[in-house]
C-alpha cells in the first residue's frame, strides 16, 4: 500500500502549492506580472498565524482567518506602494521591483526577529489513521478540505459575485472595462487581496502541516507554486489548482523512487517541456500575436 | 565615433580604481598595536544559511560582552567586526580579504558552513591569522585535500567518523538491531561522513543495511522518502544531520507509523528539536552528543539562561558553538600573551582540555577537537544519560 | 566604419589602465582588498555585458544566466584541479562549453517570448545547478575546491576582449538584425530575417562569455558550490543590466561597477546590508524605470557620439 500512501503525501503538498499558485495566478492573470514577493506574503502570513496562536492563544480558525485578513491588507499595501506606480512601466522593470519587494520582505522580517526557525505548536491532533495500509493523519484531510473549501469560495467570487464579474472583466480587457465603468485600480487591489488572503492561508497550513517556519521558507514554494500556474495555464483558476496537485503529486514520486535529490529539477523539467510543447498550460487556450 | 565611447568608459573605469587606490593608502594606521584587540566574524547573516550564522552571531556578540564586562582579554578590549557572507562562497572570500587586509584583525571567526569556511582557508593561511570555524565540520576545513593541515584554521565543532563508530557499535551491541537504514543530509560532508563511517562500521558488525537514502538541507517534505523507507522495513533508522531537517523527519516519520529508534549525532542537539518534532514523537531516539543541555551542573546551563535572558529564546547547538569559539581564542589569546598569528595559532594547538559549553576541548594533529562523546536518550522530551564513550 | 582608427586608442586605454593598476599592485599601493574588488568588479561587467547582448541588443528575457556561470566554473574548475592543463585552456573550455549549453537551452527556448522565455530560462539554469549537485565527481552539494589563479591579468584581459567582441557585434550586421528583433520581431520576420538564426547566436554568444566569466569566478574564489549559482544569482546579473539601462552597454558596465561596490562596502553593515540593497532596487525601478542610464551610451551625456548604434529607442 506504498503507492497510495505516497498518493496521499503527494496530494497535500499539492494542495499548499496549489494554494499559494492560486495568487499568482491571479495577479499574472489581471496585470500580467510575477509577482515574486507572493512567496513572502505566504512567509508573513505564516508568521502571523504563529503570533496569534502562540501570543494571542487563539485557535487554528481564528488564526487563520485573523492571517488572511491580515495578508490580504498587506497584499493591497505591497500593490499600492510599489507595483501601482509601475502598471506602464516594462515588464521587466516590474520584474525587478518585485523582486526587490520580495527581498524586502524577507529581510524586514529577519531584521524585526532574525532568521531563526520557529516550531509552530500543536493546534490539531497529528493522530492518523489507517486506510487501506497507509497512514492518513488528520492534518491532511484538514489540508486538502480547507484547501478546497477556499477554492469553491474562489470560484464562487469570482464567477457569481460583481467584484469577480469586474476582475474578469479587466483582465480580459482593462481599457474596455475602464470605459464600462468599472473601477480598474479598486479591481486590482480585490485581487490582490484575494490571492494575498490565499497565500496566507496557505501559510498556516504549512506551518501547522510542516512545524518549521522562517523568514526564507518562502522562496522555494514560491517558486514551485509559480511553476504549478504556468503548468496549469497562468491565469487560469482551475489550472492552477490542478498545477499544483500535478505538481505535489509529481515531486513526491520522484523521491518515491528514490531519486529525492533529483525532485526539484523533475518540477523544472515538466516546466520546460509545457513551455516548449504547450507553453499555455493545460488549461490555456493559444493565442495569436498579432502585429 | 566608438572610441570616445570606450575612452570614456575606461575613463570612468581607472577613475574608480584610482580612488580606491587612493583610500588603500589612508587605512593602514590602525593596525595590531593598539589597546582593543580587533576579532572579525564572517558569518552567514543573509541568503539561504541565515538561521545558522545569525544564532552564531547573537552568542558571539553575547560572549564578547560578557568579557569585555570582565576586563577584556589581557585588559584589552575585544572590538568585533562582523562581515556578512550571504551564506555564498564568493563572498566569504572577499569577506575574509576585507577583514584582513582592511580590517587588520587579529583572528577571524566562521564560517558557519563548512563550504564557506574552506572558501577562507588560503587568506588565512596567506595573512598568518588563525581563523576558527564554529559549524564548519567538513574535514577540508583543517586539512587540505593534499593531506597537508592547513596551518592557520580549526573547529570547534565535532566532525567525526568517531561519532559513525560510536553509533554502530550501539546500535549493535546495545539494541541489537539488524536492519537498519540511514537517511543522510547529502549537502553536508559531516552527515555524509557519520554515514560512511557509520556504514562500514555497522557491516564490519554483522549488522545489514537495507535502505540508504538522502536529502538536502532545507527540505521540508520527507514524507516520501520515509514511505519508501518504511516499506524497506528496518528495525533502526541512523538520521545523520542538523535538528532543523531532524526534527521535522522524527515527526513526519512517527506520523507515518515508523516507531523503530531512531539516532543522530550532535547536530541534532538543540532544544528547538523537541519543539519541531514533539516531545511524544521523540521518544525511543537516541543522540551523540559532547555535552548536554540538560547537565546541571556544567557551563551549558549557565550559558543556556544568560543567552535567555539576552534575546528571550533558547540557544541552539550552533549559539552554543558561537560562544564556545570565542572562550576558545580568548583562553589562546591570553595564553600567547601576543597579538601576533603565529604565536596565538601555536597556543591554539596547544588548547588542553579546555573547559567549555560544548565540552572538554582539546585539538588534534589534525586541528580536529578531541571531546569525548554520550550518548543520551530522548524522553518525554528530556535528554537522558545513556553511556559515555571516551575517544 | 572607420574600424581602425577606433581599434587602437580604445587599446591603448585599456593597456593604460592595465598598467597603472598592474604597478599598484605589485608595488603593494593596492592591498588584496582592492585588488579582489576590481577582480570581482571585472567578472561582473562581464556578466552584465555578456546580458546586455541577450536582453538589452536582441531583446530576449533571459533570467537564468547563472547557470551558464556555473557551466563555465565547473568545466574550467575539472580542466584544471582534475585534468591539470593550463589556466588559458580552463578559460576556453569554460566559454566552449556554456556556448554548447546555450545553444542547447537556446534552440528550444527561443520560440517562446517574454515571460515566458523568462521561465524557461530560470527553469534551465535551476536544472543545471540540480544536475551538478548530483554529480559526486564534482563534489555533489558539498562543492569542489580550486586553486586561486585568476589574477587581475587575466580578468582585465578577458574583459577587454569581452567588450570588443561585443561591441563589434552590435555593431555589424548581426548586431542590426539582432536589434531589429527586439525592435518589432514579427516586422523582422516579415522583412526576411531569420530571427530564430540571430536570437539563438546572441544567446550562445552571451553564454560564451558568461562561461568566461565562470572560469575567472571560480579560479578567484577557492571553492565553487551549487548553490552559488541559485536564481538570485540571476538575478544579481540581471539587475546589473536593468538598472544601467536596457540597451546600454555603459549602464551595464556602471551598473555593475556600482553594485559591486555597494554590495562590498555594505559587508560591514549585516543587519541592514540586503534592506538597503532591496530598497535601491525598488526607489531605483519606481523613479527611474528605464534604470539608470535609459538607452543612452556614457558618450552620449558628452554630446560627442549620438548616433544610437548600440542602444536605439527601446520598446514600441
Amino acid at each position: 500500500m506504498e503507492w497510495i500512501q505516497q498518493l496521499i503525501n503527494g496530494i497535500s503538498l499539492g494542495s499548499i502549492y496549489a494554494l499559494i499558485a492560486l495568487g499568482y495566478t491571479m495577479v499574472y492573470g489581471i496585470i500580467k506580472l510575477i509577482n515574486f514577493a507572493h512567496g513572502d506574503v505566504f512567509m508573513v502570513g505564516s508568521f502571523i498565524g504563529f503570533y496569534s496562536i502562540t501570543v494571542f492563544g487563539l485557535g487554528f480558525f481564528p488564526a487563520l482567518i485573523l492571517s488572511m485578513a491580515a495578508c490580504a491588507l498587506f497584499g493591497v499595501i505591497i500593490e499600492r506602494i510599489a507595483y501601482k506606480r509601475l502598471r506602464n512601466a516594462t515588464r521587466i522593470a516590474a520584474l525587478i521591483t518585485a523582486i526587490g519587494v520580495s527581498l524586502f520582505i524577507e529581510y524586514g522580517v529577519i531584521y524585526i526577529r532574525g532568521a531563526q526557525p520557529e516550531a509552530y505548536p500543536d493546534v490539531f491532533s497529528n493522530r492518523s489513521f489507517e486506510f487501506l495500509g497507509a497512514h492518513i493523519s488528520i492534518q491532511s484531510i484538514l489540508i486538502l478540505s480547507v484547501s478546497v473549501v477556499l477554492m469553491i469560495l474562489l470560484q464562487f467570487i469570482v464567477h457569481k459575485t460583481k467584484t469577480g464579474k469586474a476582475m474578469r472583466a479587466v483582465s480580459h480587457d482593462t481599457e474596455a472595462a475602464k470605459l464600462m465603468g468599472i473601477n480598474v485600480d479598486n479591481t486590482i487591489s480585490a485581487t490582490f487581496a484575494i490571492g494575498s488572503a490565499l497565500a496566507g492561508a496557505a501559510g498556516v497550513i504549512f506551518g501547522v502541516y510542516y512545524t518549521k517556519i522562517d523568514p526564507l521558507m518562502g522562496v522555494i514554494p514560491g517558486v514551485k507554486a509559480f511553476v504549478a500556474a504556468v503548468l496549469g495555464g497562468i491565469g487560469i483558476i482551475p489550472g492552477a489548482m490542478v498545477g499544483g496537485l500535478v505538481l505535489g503529486v509529481v515531486e513526491t514520486f520522484v523521491s518515491a523512487l528514490g531519486f529525492s535529490l533529483w525532485r526539484d529539477a523533475a518540477a523544472f523539467v515538466i516546466l520546460i517541456l509545457i513551455l516548449i510543447f504547450r507553453p499555455s498550460g493545460i488549461f490555456g487556450k493559444n493565442t495569436r500575436e498579432k502585429v | 565615433m566608438k572610441t570616445k565611447k570606450f575612452a570614456s568608459l575606461f575613463l570612468a573605469t581607472s577613475l574608480l580604481a584610482g580612488i580606491l587606490a587612493g583610500c588603500s593608502s589612508g587605512d593602514e594606521g590602525s593596525s595590531k598595536g593598539g589597546d582593543t584587540i580587533k576579532i572579525g566574524a564572517n558569518l552567514e547573516l543573509s541568503g539561504a544559511v541565515a538561521s545558522y550564522g545569525s544564532s552564531e552571531a547573537e552568542a558571539i556578540d553575547l560572549a564578547v560582552e560578557e568579557i569585555n564586562a570582565a576586563g577584556g582579554i589581557n585588559g584589552k578590549k575585544i572590538e568585533l567586526i562582523k562581515v556578512d557572507n550571504k551564506s555564498d562562497a564568493a563572498e566569504a572570500t572577499s569577506a575574509a580579504i576585507k577583514l584582513t587586509s582592511q580590517d587588520k584583525v587579529t583572528a577571524i571567526i566562521g564560517a558557519a558552513t563548512s563550504g564557506n569556511s574552506v572558501a577562507q582557508v588560503q587568506i588565512a593561511t596567506d595573512n598568518k591569522t588563525p581563523m576558527i570555524s564554529p559549524s564548519g565540520t567538513s574535514t577540508t576545513v583543517t586539512v587540505g585535500e593534499d593531506g597537508k593541515v592547513n596551518p592557520f584554521t580549526f573547529r570547534t565543532a565535532f566532525i567525526d567518523p568517531f561519532q559513525g563508530t560510536v553509533a554502530a557499535n550501539f546500535a549493535a551491541n546495545t539494541l541489537k538491531v539488524k536492519n537498519v537504514a540511514v537517511f543522510a543530509d547529502n549537502a553536508s560532508d559531516y552527515a555524509k561522513g557519520l554515514a560512511s563511517s557509520f556504514i562500514k562500521d555497522f557491516e564490519a558488525a554483522g549488522g545489514k543495511i537495507v535502505a540508504k537514502e538522502s536529502y538536502v538541507a532545507k527540505d521540508t517534505d520527507f514524507r516520501s522518502t520515509l514511505t519508501r523507507i518504511k516499506a524497506a522495513n528496518p528495525d533502526f533508522i541512523f538520521i545523520p544531520g542538523y535538528y532543523e531537517e531532524v526534527g521535522l523527519i522524527v515527526k513526519q516519520a512517527r506520523e507515518l507509523g515508523i516507531t523503530v529508534p531512531l539516532m543522530g549525532a550532535d547536530g541534532w542537539d538543540s532544544p528547538t528539536i523537541v519543539d519541531l518534532a514533539g516531545a511524544a514523537a521523540l521518544n525511543n531516539t537516541y543522540i551523540i552528543t559532547a555535552y548536554s543541555s540538560e547537565d546541571p551542573d556544567g557551563l551549558a546551563k549557565s550559558f543556556a539562561e544568560k543567552f535567555k535572558a539576552k534575546y528571550g529564546k533558547d540557544p541552539n547547538s550552533f549559539s552554543a558553538l558561537g560562544y564556545d569559539t570565542v572562550y576558545l581564542l580568548k583562553d589562546a589569546i591570553e595564553r600567547a600573551d601576543s597579538l601576533d598569528g603565529t604565536k596565538i595559532r601555536d597556543a591554539i594547538e596547544a588548547t588542553d582540555n579546555l573547559e567549555l559549553v560544548t565540552g572538554l576541548y582539546s585539538v588534534d594533529e589534525n586541528h580536529h577537537p578531541i571531546k569525548s562523546a554520550t550518548i543520551i536518550e530522548f524522553v518525554d522530551g528530556n535528554q537522558v544519560f545513556k553511556t559515555k564513550v571516551n575517544p | 566604419m572607420k574600424k581602425s582608427k577606433q581599434f587602437w586608442p580604445f587599446v591603448i586605454a585599456a593597456v593604460l589602465v592595465y598598467v597603472v593598476v598592474q604597478v599598484l599592485i605589485s608595488n603593494g599601493m593596492m592591498n588584496q582588498f582592492y585588488s579582489n574588488t576590481l577582480i570581482l568588479i571585472a567578472i561582473n561587467i562581464i556578466l552584465a555585458v555578456s546580458l546586455h547582448l541577450v536582453i538589452g541588443i536582441t531583446g530576449q528575457f533571459s533570467i537564468g544566466h547563472a547557470g551558464f556561470l556555473a557551466v563555465g566554473a565547473y568545466l574550467s574548475a575539472i580542466v584544471t584541479m582534475k585534468l591539470h592543463l593550463p589556466f588559458i585552456v580552463a578559460i576556453l573550455v569554460g566559454g566552449i562549453v556554456a556556448a554548447l549549453a546555450g545553444l542547447i537551452v537556446g534552440i528550444p527556448s527561443l520560440r517562446l517570448k517574454g515571460d515566458y522565455l523568462a521561465i524557461a530560462t530560470l527553469g534551465f539554469a535551476e536544472i543545471i545547478r540540480i544536475v551538478f549537485l548530483n554529480i559526486d565527481y564534482v563534489g555533489g552539494a558539498a562543492g569542489m575546491q580550486v586553486t586561486h589563479l585568476t589574477t587581475w591579468t587575466y580578468a582585465f584581459f578577458c574583459l577587454v576582449v569581452t567588450i570588443i567582441v561585443i561591441v563589434n557585434f552590435t555593431n555589424s550586421r548581426h548586431g542590426i538584425a539582432a536589434i531589429s528583433v527586439r525592435e518589432n520581431e514579427i516586422a523582422s520576420d516579415a522583412m526576411g530575417i531569420n530571427t530564430t538564426y540571430y536570437k539563438v547566436v546572441a544567446f550562445a554568444l552571451g553564454s560564451f562569455f558568461a562561461g568566461v566569466a565562470g572560469a575567472l569566478y571560480a579560479h578567484n574564489f577557492y571553492i565553487i558550490q551549487p548553490s552559488q549559482f541559485g536564481f538570485l544569482k540571476s538575478f544579481d546579473i540581471l539587475i546589473f543590466v536593468v538598472l544601467g539601462g536596457l540597451g546600454s552597454l555603459s549602464g551595464a558596465v556602471l551598473s555593475a561597477i556600482l553594485l559591486t561596490v555597494v554590495s562590498t562596502y555594505l559587508q560591514g553593515y549585516p543587519e541592514t546590508r540586503m534592506i538597503i540593497y532591496s530598497l535601491v532596487l525598488i526607489l531605483v525601478m519606481l523613479y527611474r524605470p528605464k534604470g539608470l542610464m535609459g538607452t543612452m551610451e556614457i558618450t552620449d551625456y558628452f554630446k560627442l557620439w549620438r548616433t544610437p548604434k548600440g542602444g536605439g529607442q527601446h520598446g514600441k
